[in-house]
């Protein structure tokens, strides 16, 4: 009953989205407001329903229900509760549900957020939505469905992979997919302005704020990913450059380039087209990434089961969606008025400069990810392209960037010299330099990558003291006082990019001066490793809800003392038998200690150990965490908020000055 | 003229000496009661070799990771046939040439400098330098551009202008 | 003009993805096509005391089948074998694959043996020496020992009347 209860609430809101698309976009056009009023409940309706659906899915998942094939085939009757629950997004079709969920929430957002806009911007963009929203709901009824039934119910179900039982499986796909998804709003606005013809100021102020929340989750879910596999994995990396990481990671790159070019409309009425186009490349690029994850095209560790004809759907309404946009682009593109003038080193010009390199990043990801594919299409022969291509070729491109981030945030809007700038951060410049010299020299040895990573790192949050101190030399009022006064967009701005440098420095330092060893160690050995001691005492056997393990007991100490007792597992998960390395984690201060069991040696309890330092990673979360505050901070701004009481004094029915 | 008390100084010697015994804590157990764990390769600098070798190249039976951490089993005989050639005396570049001669180029994480790979190696520094070109371009005009404030009212009249003008 | 630039960069990639639906990004090709095949002197299964070499087929068209007792996929393509074999076409070596468990002999006596021989490669040395990945995979070799074709996977009646047997006829069988 819940399933077909769910099954029939996917048909609704299917429904529901026709209606939120077709019915505003054609009011819109005619100036009709009751059509375009229509927007609003839809986008609302369309939400309950798809939230109704989930809930049944969820509900399957919770009580085992093994009628329903997604359930059979991901879940399994010990599976820890909080396990089966985030296993309904754990497949092809639960995780594309969940896509839809949040595609829905955020039309809902936009239909409640949006008194300030006029009708029929409102209209279009949530009719926009709409139309995204039919695509994918179709997709999801034709192709993949969750709710299809299995008949006889299968005794118990095939397990969810060990990989995926893990904190990460929580929170990560949902914070992705709100980044991910939420680019959509942009695009929605984008579209909406190209179809009215109206590219003012006013487009790029309302999408501000949207684009740099669906950012900050974007960023957030790209490390959580990150950290999960860093502690899942067992060999403490935390990025392979594997197609499904980077079909997350362009956006992000757009979507940064996106917002900072957003500044610019905004200010200074520059760059309209670019911006445009901008908006529509990040969430092309989320629908790219949808379509390479679910294809088959690309081989990948995290790819879903593939199948050809989902492919085949996915591609055709990629092709519409952003072809359409494409065409709508080039159409409207001659009409889009050009801003005014700056000089070499203005804020326009750096920020410009910052988009330029920025998409040259974004096409070196772009190009190593699809070469393969353009080689094997043209019958050249099959390569593979991996972390040395990616890393040779992004690190470069990406310094420059990086350095402008030091110098972009204080130069003048429109006319700025570059003397001036230097003259104001020439000192920030020369502590930059003696902490790329010096700080390897504390460390095991001098590394030409990390010390450029050092320097770019202390320039950047130098620049960010420097900002706070020019800004603080005026105005009345104790120093909590004026920092209390200071507007969120500088502070997210500045959070933001000092979250930067803490990710630069640590990625740098980890990078670089990691260790590891790879011991044989019997009952009661110890083995030494970057200053600290770790002793095996052992295994215990361990049953887990639905595991049975081996749990290794290793005593780490420091100068003779102990600080810890670690305990990494080697499991045998019960239904699929399947093996798994729980590594032991242990921060120690912003590095981690981490230990992962390998081979059971012999009948004594001997076993292989790896052990790894591994110095400041924790700064690449707690960067990325200040990253993601940052962009909340500025998307809260009271400009924002300001325009949000505002619209409520404005009556409603002004401005349907159609198409 | 000051005599520092001598029995004092000598106390206070030895008070200072057994400092340090003090502040230390005693250790779990007497060091040499624990056995100093093996590496767990023959020989740690070839393995060390052969990771930072094989993390560069394909694991041939997974879906996308590298010969240094997978678990596979033709992984660990490629693992195995490297450490071979190793200590016979390859270097790296003939260890890779013995397994593009097998398994092609597909192999290789880092795609080689051939015609066809061209356009790969070369393409991110093309796209800087279109990229820079644009940028340069657009600054030239953006400097020679008058003033426009960016004012609704005025871009919007502007715009019609535009219009009526087509 | 430019501004139909992004349009135009998008359908070419769209052109690629559509070639890439029908593309398997895991099948490899094979990079001895053309190549003499690799010697080796392999002990046989079935008398130990004897051994195979690629040189003792030199002068005839022949095929080896890389397989192993422990391969399911294999006991597919195992009938269509059998009846190449009993057919008296081209001659079959079935080079078995780190059979650790030497179940070889048992499961042919069980099953029936189609091949002319079956050396043994216990460690997968000469499987490496060949590209071998995984299994089943199938080579044949032409008259003066070269590698003409290697085809990943079991083989069905499909796959062999259409690419197998053209080409061993075109090898002059």
């Amino acid at each position: 009953m819940i399933p077909e209860l769910g099954h029939f609430a996917v048909i609704v809101a299917l429904l529901l989205a026709l209606i939120q698309a077709i019915l505003p976009l054609y009011g819109a056009h005619r100036g009709n407001l009751a059509l375009m009023a229509v927007a609003r409940p839809a986008a609302q309706g369309q939400f309950f329903f798809v939230a109704l659906a989930f809930a049944c899915l969820a509900w399957s998942f919770l009580v085992n229900d093994f009628s329903v094939l997604n359930v059979a085939k991901n879940s399994f009757s010990q599976l820890p509760e909080v396990y089966r629950f985030t296993a309904t997004w754990g497949s092809h079709e639960g995780s594309l549900l969940l896509w839809v969920l949040i595609l829905a929430f955020w039309s809902a957002a936009v239909s409640v957020f949006s008194r300030h806009l006029p009708e029929d911007m409102a209209a279009r963009v949530i009719g926009v939505m709409g139309l995204i929203s039919i695509g994918f709901l179709s997709f999801l009824l034709i192709t993949s469905n969750p709710f299809e039934r299995l008949l006889p119910a299968a005794m118990d179900g095939n397990d969810m992979n060990p990989l995926l039982q893990d904190w990460g499986m929580i929170i990560h796909p949902p914070m992705l997919y709100m980044g991910y998804v939420g680019f959509a709003v942009a695009f929605a606005f984008a579209i909406a302005a190209l179809i009215s013809g109206k590219m003012d100021v006013a487009w790029a102020r309302w999408s501000r704020p949207w684009t740099t929340v669906a950012w900050a989750f974007l960023t957030l879910g790209i490390m959580l990913g990150s950290w999960w596999a860093y502690r899942e994995l067992g060999w403490g990396g935390w990025w392979f450059w594997d197609p499904t990481e980077n079909a997350s990671f362009m956006p992000w790159i757009a979507g940064t380039a996106l917002i900072h070019s957003l500044a610019v409309t905004e200010k200074r009425g520059a760059f309209k087209a670019w911006t445009v186009l901008l908006a529509l490349t990040a969430f092309s690029l989320s629908l790219l990434g949808t379509f390479l994850v679910r294809s088959g095209v690309l081989s990948s560790v995290h790819a879903f089961a593939t199948d050809p004809a989902r492919g085949a759907f996915i591609l055709g309404f990629l092709a519409v969606v952003i072809g359409g946009s494409l065409v709508l682009y080039a159409w409207r593109a001659p009409k889009m008025i050009t801003g005014s003038g700056f000089t070499w080193f203005s804020r326009e010009s750096l920020l410009l400069a910052n988009n330029v390199i920025l998409i040259a990043a974004l096409g070196a990801v772009l190009l190593g990810t699809l070469y393969p594919l353009f080689m094997d299409a043209m019958g050249l022969g099959k390569i593979s392209v991996g972390p040395p291509y990616f890393n040779a070729v992004f690190v470069p491109l990406m310094a420059p960037a990086l350095f402008l981030m030091g110098i972009g945030p204080l130069a003048r809007w429109k006319e700025a010299s570059l003397p001036d700038i230097v003259t104001r951060m020439k000192w920030a410049l020369g502590v930059a330099v003696a902490v790329a010299i010096l700080l390897p020299l504390t460390m095991d040895g001098f590394e030409p990558w990390a010390s450029l990573g050092f320097f770019l790192a202390t320039w950047i949050a130098l620049a960010v003291l420097a900002a706070f101190a020019e800004r603080l030399k005026h105005g009345q009022g104790s120093l909590g006082q004026k920092l209390a006064t200071l507007p969120r967009g500088f502070w997210g701005m500045q959070m933001a990019h000092f979250g930067m440098a803490v990710g630069v420095a640590g990625i740098a330092m980890v990078a670089n001066y990691s260790t590891e060893r790879d011991v044989r160690m019997d009952v009661n050995s110890y083995a030494e490793l970057a200053g600290y001691n770790f002793t095996f005492r052992g295994t215990t056997e361990h049953d887990g809800p639905n595991y049975r393990a081996a749990r290794g007991t290793i005593e780490v100490a420091k100068n003779g003392k102990t600080i810890s007792t670690l305990h990494p597992e080697k499991r045998i998960y019960n239904a699929s038998g399947m093996g798994m390395t729980e590594a032991a984690v242990r921060p120690v201060i912003f590095s981690d200690i981490y230990v992962a069991m390998g081979e059971q040696l012999d009948d004594q309890g001997a076993w292989t150990v790896r052990l790894f330092y591994k110095p400041f990673i924790n700064w690449l979360w707690l960067g990325a965490f200040f990253m993601v505050v940052g962009g909340f901070m500025a998307a809260s701004d009271k400009r924002y908020r300001i325009a949000l009481r505002r619209s409520n004094e404005i009556p409603k029915n002004v401005a349907a000055q159609g198409a | 003229m000051n005599l520092f008390p001598v029995r004092q100084l000598m106390l206070a010697f030895l008070l200072g000496c057994s400092v340090p015994a003090l502040a230390q804590e005693v250790a779990s157990e007497p060091a040499d009661a624990l056995k100093q764990a093996l590496p767990n390769a023959e020989d740690p600098e070839i393995e060390a070799r052969l990771i930072k070798l094989a993390e560069d190249l394909r694991c041939l039976v997974c879906q996308n990771e590298s010969l240094a951490g997978s678990h596979a089993e033709l992984a660990e005989d490629l693992r195995r046939e490297i450490r071979e050639q190793m200590k016979a005396g390859k270097d790296d570049r003939e260890v890779i040439a013995y397994l593009t001669e097998r398994y092609g180029d597909f192999v290789l994480y880092r795609p080689p400098f051939k015609p066809v790979t061209y356009l790969l190696w070369l393409g991110p520094v093309l796209f800087l330098g279109i990229g820079g070109g644009a940028w340069y371009m657009t600054l030239r005009r953006r400097r020679a551009a008058e003033s426009i404030p960016a004012d609704e009212k005025k871009l919007a009249a502007a715009a019609q202008l535009l219009e009526e003008d087509k | 003009m430019k501004r139909w630039l992004p349009l135009v960069v998008f359908l070419v990639l769209v052109g690629f993805f559509a070639k890439g639906l029908f593309l398997n990004p895991r099948e490899v090709p094979s990079p001895f096509i053309g190549r003499t095949a690799p010697a080796f002197t392999l002990p046989l299964v079935q008398d130990p005391s004897s051994t195979f070499s690629p040189a003792d087929m030199k002068g005839q068209v022949w095929v080896m089948n890389v397989w192993a007792p422990w391969c399911v996929s294999c006991r597919q393509e195992h009938p269509l074998l059998m009846q190449i074999a009993q057919n008296g076409g081209v001659p079959i070596v079935g080079l078995n694959w780190k059979d650790k468990a030497r179940e070889a002999r048992d499961l042919l006596a069980r099953t029936g043996n189609p091949y002319f021989a079956v050396p043994e490669d216990l460690d997968g040395k000469v499987g490496i020496n060949y590209g071998v990945t995984g299994t089943p995979e199938t080579y044949i070799i032409d008259k003066q020992g070269i590698v003409r074709m290697k085809h990943i996977g079991p083989i069905s009646p499909e796959v062999w009347q259409t690419k197998f047997e053209p080409k061993i006829k075109e090898l002059g069988a």
